[in-house]
């Protein structure tokens, strides 16, 4: 790895922690409703919507209501998106005059925002309307983010609380989460990508004139149309909010989403932010700060080492290059190693560092394309998908399902320790087991299963871009990407058609509410039980001790799960890299 | 410590001292009895019945991997071209099926080994004939004069078998008779033999009231007669509980084991997708890639073995049944598996200060006289005024006296000396001699006796008084006449080795209490000198019954012993609620756990046996799924060699051939449950320690050690199979 590298990714974590820390604070006020400057500013408006949607906001729900709540709000969300999409001809702000989108994309686009996956079937400018895009995916952008946030606060509030029947209230978990963190967040953001160039506005395309012109189909081409669009307050919430859906098709990497090694560098930080600041919220809220700290640590070890791999299988490159003498040696005036794919102005480091860090979190937006990065180079991004999206992961999303690994590396670690085991002082049980297990079985099984059978079917295998192991690879990243909500692509796969958009439609379903609903129900199981007091007898949740087992009961479960999978996709495509 | 050989202790109920680890304690008995290998054998067979495997979901999912590849090698030696060469089936075959006769056998034996003690318990619980006071009569009779009339008695007896006695019948027992149910004393006083039930040759005393009424069916009474209400039905009886406790026909899964069975069948599900899977996977890598086939069905249902957790799942039960057997052989008998997991978790315990953290009663330890008395002259009165004295803190008086100044016993009558017993009116005792009035006791019954005697109290003994009651101990004024001798120390006694114990309880996080009815003065004398955390004094049971809710409500495991009839309540209330066997029957029944040898330390004994269950299950679940790292270096490239050779760059530890490679890593994955059979039933090793070290420890022999132990393991087996010609 090259010293530029070194230097680029701790600018980027002292950065990104020293930032979350004071948003995890403050959102950890604003939950516990003692955000008191914010307060005075929004609460009128706040209260507004409550009177509005007629809602008690000191509402208490136990976990089937708070769950239910969360179940109806994404369904009817959806169905707005979809509806949008299916009517968007007729509707305003269109100025290219795009069609209807088809039904499988709308379903599958529908879900996808619902559900804070983003993944994209279609590409944006070509697809959909300036309306669309605001009010079905803009506003599933935020909602589905502040979702995320509502189940985690509510699990939290499961295990601070004390023989309690009630989470909280649903409605206003979501309306705090928008309302108080992330609207502010993102327009302090998009005004930042503004100034970087980013473009924000509503009129159609630009015309340029070609400098040379080319042919295409037989004709001559002398001039190249831009899409334009509102594109900077989308994209602040897209990293913001871990959706990652990009504006326009080519995402991050594209000039006007991500113009500048600046603009980079704030949508880097801005896709971990939320996940990472949550960490310090979860230790404020169950008032031990080292609790969050222990669960931050296992994520950065498991995120460090793993960036390290592909920065350095990248900056490697390609092995039969070499063999035929292109000089991809990393120095002062070249990055080296494996550019297919990467964009000239980010360069390996800023590329691998993003492809980890949107596959950790479960944001999904690219600066390149994975599908070029090598075998191994595009493994990690892929088994971080996989883990089920806890490396940081989606914004609430990510730390309740890091909390529920917890929940299963104590109930080990309780056995070998002679006691029945405890998390924060709360007994686990046969119960939570039952639905820690769900949690983590479910989404695992959408990515096998749904792998296993565009496998067998020739709508399957039929659109995939390359042979062999690298094809499987393709429809192993899709499955996986969709089932745990990342949202990215893989690339080479055209998965737009009616087996693709359906097939990773219900596997996003399943990796969302399938996930929301057991999560809920362990949060609503630890409220009603008791705190078992501190010994010596109890296991310390916060030391480097605990950190190693979590690390090395998620990487355990997900290496035994995937190994086989992964064998033969990138692991054999790289043992034939080098054995060419 | 001053409990010499010579102690004047209660001689029938052996005083105990500090027992050391369970292990100790427990009877040896060879792991691998040969009769009990022997039926375990027939048993495991016996076991393959999908109804009872199905309890068990991991071993279930092997037999029908093992009948699914049955199948496959038929079909294969069949049609000539099967999924794969016959004689690599077969032995793929075979190598399942003991999979799941081992796991099988496993259980079997740890049931054997309760059966082997269910049958002791059973030659005791023979039928045996009674003589009951005719049934009629129970109600209305007035039992004392009449039954204890012999002449009456025969008339108002039957003589009926054991088994047809119900609960309130009341029978006659006399010596040499066994008694024939379990019940309550109402008159007579014997010593009884309950070396059937207990192991303890020493026979014990019971006698109606107070807390030795109970009896237990199927012991002997060895001197006098007792007459005994009976207490339980048929089939209810304490060594009927037993017997199916040991047996484990009422083995019901404890909570932490159904939460490590879900566990264990999520992983199960997760291997399951992982493996049947790989068939779709391998099939489009073959297509795709031109060459090769889909991986065969056999290797599939092989690595599927090896991956989900055989190794716990096997043993599971085992470590269950075993945990109640090490119980049992410390000589306590649980009521329910729960109650043994609950005691791993207890956190604080209640333990009486009498006979569990000091020697039974008070003994004396020093003599300090009044000013101008010798110390010899006031030992020689206090000897004198004990002699005749039977209380043990009399007998100590002499004993002490016997050591400190060689004053050997004298003849009461010789000396013409009258003696004159305690009472509750004068709180004192003595002798009389011809014109000597030797009285000890209680400070203000002596300031009495000698103000009437026409002397003073001495201000300084006064002081002396003062100082031993601060140190926790009791002080006997002796006074001979109106002359004030000086003060006998009486001690609380605490056993020997106790502080240790408790030091170590507290570097596991548990808690202890002492519980004693002496004022809080000397209960916190006696409390600093054994180290216990916290004490109630003056303790009633609606006080430790409080105590017991306080604690629980405040989220503690509670654990505590009881014997008499008023700790009932609160041996309800705590989690783990040891009653000893020679109290009452409300305590036993109020219990969850009986200690047949009636020592309250064996608590600490119990807590341990607790935590050792749970520490081998997570032991075990923790290397066996570490042991799948090494199995899929094993199997993956084996497996699709033939579609992408490049593969066997993962085959690191170097197997000769996938045919062996595959073997080697099943005949591993079974023979594992073998090895850590015994494992399973000793337990693994318990040290105490605070939970950080026993997990690091844990971690690092069965996580690291699970991980690393199979390659060299896989790759003996390996070299093994190609030196016997596999290839």
């Amino acid at each position: 790895m090259t010293a530029n590298a070194v230097v680029q990714f701790l600018v980027f974590l002292v950065l990104l922690i020293g930032l979350a820390l004071p948003l995890g604070a403050y959102m950890a006020r604003v939950y516990n409703g003692e955000a008191r400057m914010a307060q005075r500013l929004l609460s009128p408006i706040e209260h507004l919507f409550y009177r509005i949607a007629c809602i008690r906001s000191d509402e208490e729900m136990p976990w089937t209501k708070y769950a239910a709540n969360v179940v109806v709000f994404n369904v009817l969300g959806a169905f707005v998106v979809y509806l949008l999409q299916r009517t968007q001809a007729a509707l305003p702000l269109n100025p290219a005059h795009l069609p209807n989108v088809p039904p499988e994309v709308s379903f599958n686009t529908a879900v996808s925002f619902a559900t804070n996956t983003n993944w994209q079937t279609y590409s944006g400018e070509t697809t959909m309307s300036y309306f669309t895009q605001m009010l079905g995916l803009g506003v599933q952008n935020f909602v589905s983010a502040a979702t995320g946030m509502a189940v985690l606060i509510a699990f939290v509030r499961g295990l601070v609380r004390r023989r309690a029947e009630s989470l909280g209230s649903f409605w206003v978990d979501l309306t705090r989460s928008t309302l108080y963190i992330l609207l502010p967040l993102s327009f302090a953001l998009a005004i930042l990508l503004v100034s970087q160039g980013v473009v924000q506005t509503f009129s159609g395309s630009a015309t340029a004139e070609r400098l040379s012109p080319t042919m295409s189909n037989g004709h001559g081409v002398i001039e190249q149309v831009l899409a334009l669009g509102p594109a900077a307050s989308q994209i602040a919430i897209k990293q913001l909010g871990t959706n990652g859906g990009g504006f326009f098709n080519a995402n991050s990497a594209h000039p006007f989403e991500n113009p500048t090694p600046i603009s980079n560098l704030l949508q880097l930080i801005s896709i971990l932010l939320i996940p990472t600041a949550l960490c310090f919220t979860f230790g404020s809220m169950v008032r031990d700060r080292r609790e969050g700290r222990a669960i931050l640590s296992a994520m950065l070890v498991v995120f460090i080492p793993l960036l390290v791999a592909t920065t350095v299988f990248e900056q490697r490159g390609n092995p039969i290059l070499r063999g035929a003498g292109v000089d991809d040696v990393a120095s002062a005036i070249s990055s080296g190693g494996n550019m297919e794919g990467k964009e000239v102005r980010f360069g390996i480091t800023s590329s691998a560092l993003w492809a980890v860090a949107t596959t950790a979190a479960s944001n999904g937006s690219v600066n390149a394309m994975h599908d070029s990065f090598t075998p191994l180079g595009g493994l990690v991004p892929m088994w971080l998908i996989q883990l089920g999206e806890i490396i940081f992961g989606g914004v609430g999303s990510g730390l309740y399902g890091m909390l529920i690994y917890a929940i299963i590396a104590v109930f080990i670690a309780g056995l070998m320790v002679g006691r029945t085991p405890e998390y924060l002082g709360k007994k686990i049980e046969a119960y939570e087991i039952k639905m820690a297990s769900l949690v983590i079985l479910l989404p695992a099984a959408a990515v096998l299963i749904g792998t296993a059978v565009a496998c067998l079917v020739p709508a399957g295998s039929a659109p995939i871009g390359n042979p062999g192991s690298h094809g499987f690879s393709e429809i192993l990243y899709a499955f996986s990407s969709g089932a745990n909500n990342n949202g990215s692509a893989f690339g080479g796969l055209t998965a737009s058609g009616t087996f693709y958009a359906t097939a990773i439609g219900l596997c996003m379903w399943i990796g969302r509410y399938w996930v929301i609903v057991p999560v809920l129900a362990i949060a609503g199981s630890l409220a009603r039980k008791k705190v078992v007091p501190v010994g010596a007898g109890t296991f310390p949740t916060h030391t480097p001790l605990f950190v190693g087992l979590l690390v090395g009961t998620i990487a355990l479960v997900g290496a035994l799960t995937f190994i086989p999978a992964l064998a033969l996709g990138p692991i054999v495509e790289h043992l034939q890299l080098l054995a060419r | 410590m001053s409990h010499s050989d010579d102690s004047p202790m209660d001689n029938v109920i052996p005083e105990h001292e500090v027992p050391d680890r369970s292990r100790d304690l427990e009877r040896h008995r060879p792991l691998f009895d040969r009769r009990i290998v022997r039926s375990a054998i027939v048993d495991a067979f016996k076991k393959l019945h999908p109804r009872r495997m199905v309890k068990n979901p991991v071993m279930f999912v092997v037999e029908i991997g093992s009948a699914f590849t049955t199948l496959l090698f038929f079909h294969a030696v069949v049609t000539g071209r099967g999924d794969a060469h016959p004689a690599f089936i077969f032995a793929v075959t075979v190598s399942l099926w003991f999979t799941v006769l081992f796991a099988n056998f496993a259980e079997a034996m740890a049931e054997g080994r309760g059966k082997a003690q269910a049958d002791t318990l059973r030659k005791a619980r023979q039928d045996v004939i009674a003589r009951r006071l005719r049934r009629g009569l129970a109600h209305n009779i007035s039992l004392g004069p009449s039954l204890l009339d012999p002449e009456c008695r025969d008339a108002e007896l039957e003589e009926v078998v054991s088994s047809s006695l119900r609960e309130d019948d009341i029978v006659y027992v006399a010596a040499g008779e066994l008694i024939p149910a379990d019940g309550e004393v109402l008159e007579g006083i014997a010593s009884v033999d309950e070396s059937a039930i207990t192991g303890e040759s020493a026979p014990v005393i019971r006698e109606s009231g107070g807390d030795r009424s109970a009896v237990t069916g199927g012991t002997r009474v060895l001197s006098d007669w007792l007459i005994v209400r009976v207490t339980t039905n048929p089939g209810e009886t304490f060594l009927d509980r037993m017997i199916a406790m040991v047996e484990g026909a009422k083995r019901k899964k404890t909570p932490n084991e159904i939460a490590l069975d879900i566990l264990l069948a999520a992983l199960t599900s997760v291997f399951l997708l992982a493996t049947v899977t790989l068939f779709p996977f391998s099939k489009f890598a073959a297509t795709a890639s031109g060459h090769g086939t889909a991986v065969p069905l056999t290797i599939l249902v092989a690595l599927l073995v090896c991956l989900i957790p055989t190794t716990i799942g096997g043993l599971l039960s085992a470590i269950g049944i075993a945990g109640m057997d090490r119980m049992i052989r410390a000589n306590v008998v649980a009521t329910s598996g729960r109650a043994v997991e609950a005691a791993g978790d207890v956190d604080v315990l209640l333990l009486d200060k009498t006979g569990t953290i000091t020697l039974g009663n008070r003994q004396a330890t020093a003599f300090l006289p009044a000013r101008g008395v010798r110390e010899s002259e006031l030992a020689d009165a206090a000897q004198l005024s004990s002699l005749a004295d039977e209380t043990p803190e009399g007998r100590s008086i002499v004993v002490l006296a016997k050591n400190r100044h060689g004053l050997r016993g004298r003849d009461m009558e010789s000396l013409g000396a009258v003696f004159v017993p305690f009472t509750a009116q004068t709180r004192m005792s003595g002798v009389d001699l011809p014109g000597r009035k030797v009285r000890k006791g209680a400070t203000d019954a002596i300031v009495r006796f000698v103000t009437e005697s026409g002397g003073t109290f001495p201000v300084e003994v006064k002081a002396t008084v003062e100082d031993v009651a601060k140190q926790g101990a009791t002080p006997l004024v002796v006074a001979d006449g109106r002359r004030v001798l000086g003060v006998v120390q009486l001690k609380d006694i605490v056993k020997g080795g106790i502080m240790e114990r408790f030091a170590e309880m507290r570097r596991i996080g548990i808690k202890t209490v002492m519980i004693t009815g002496d004022n809080p003065l000397t209960a916190a004398a006696i409390a600093a000198e054994a180290g216990v955390d916290d004490f109630l004094a003056e303790a009633t049971p609606e006080a430790k019954l409080s105590m017991i809710r306080d604690y629980q409500q405040k989220g503690h495991l509670v654990a505590m012993t009881g014997d008499g009839t008023n700790d009932a309540p609160a041996l309800a209330q705590a989690d783990v609620a040891v009653a000893m066997n020679s109290g009452t029957q409300a305590a036993k029944e109020a219990g969850n756990m009986v200690d047949l040898d009636s020592n309250p330390t064996k608590l600490l004994s119990i807590v341990e046996i607790g935590k050792q269950m749970l520490m081998t299950r997570g032991a075990l679940t923790t290397f066996s799924i570490a042991n799948d790292i090494a199995k899929y270096f094993a199997i993956i490239p084996a497996a699709f060699v033939a579609t992408y050779p490049e593969l066997g760059a993962l085959n690191i530890m170097g197997l000769h051939s996938p045919t062996t490679a595959v073997l080697s890593a099943v005949i591993f994955n079974a023979f594992i449950i073998i090895g850590l059979i015994p494992l399973a039933l000793r337990g693994i090793r318990y040290r105490p320690a605070p939970a950080p070290a026993l997990l690091r420890r844990n971690i690092l022999v069965y996580g690291l050690g699970g991980v690393l132990l199979p390659f060299p393991c896989i790759k003996v087996i390996d070299l093994a199979l190609t030196t016997l010609g596999v290839s």
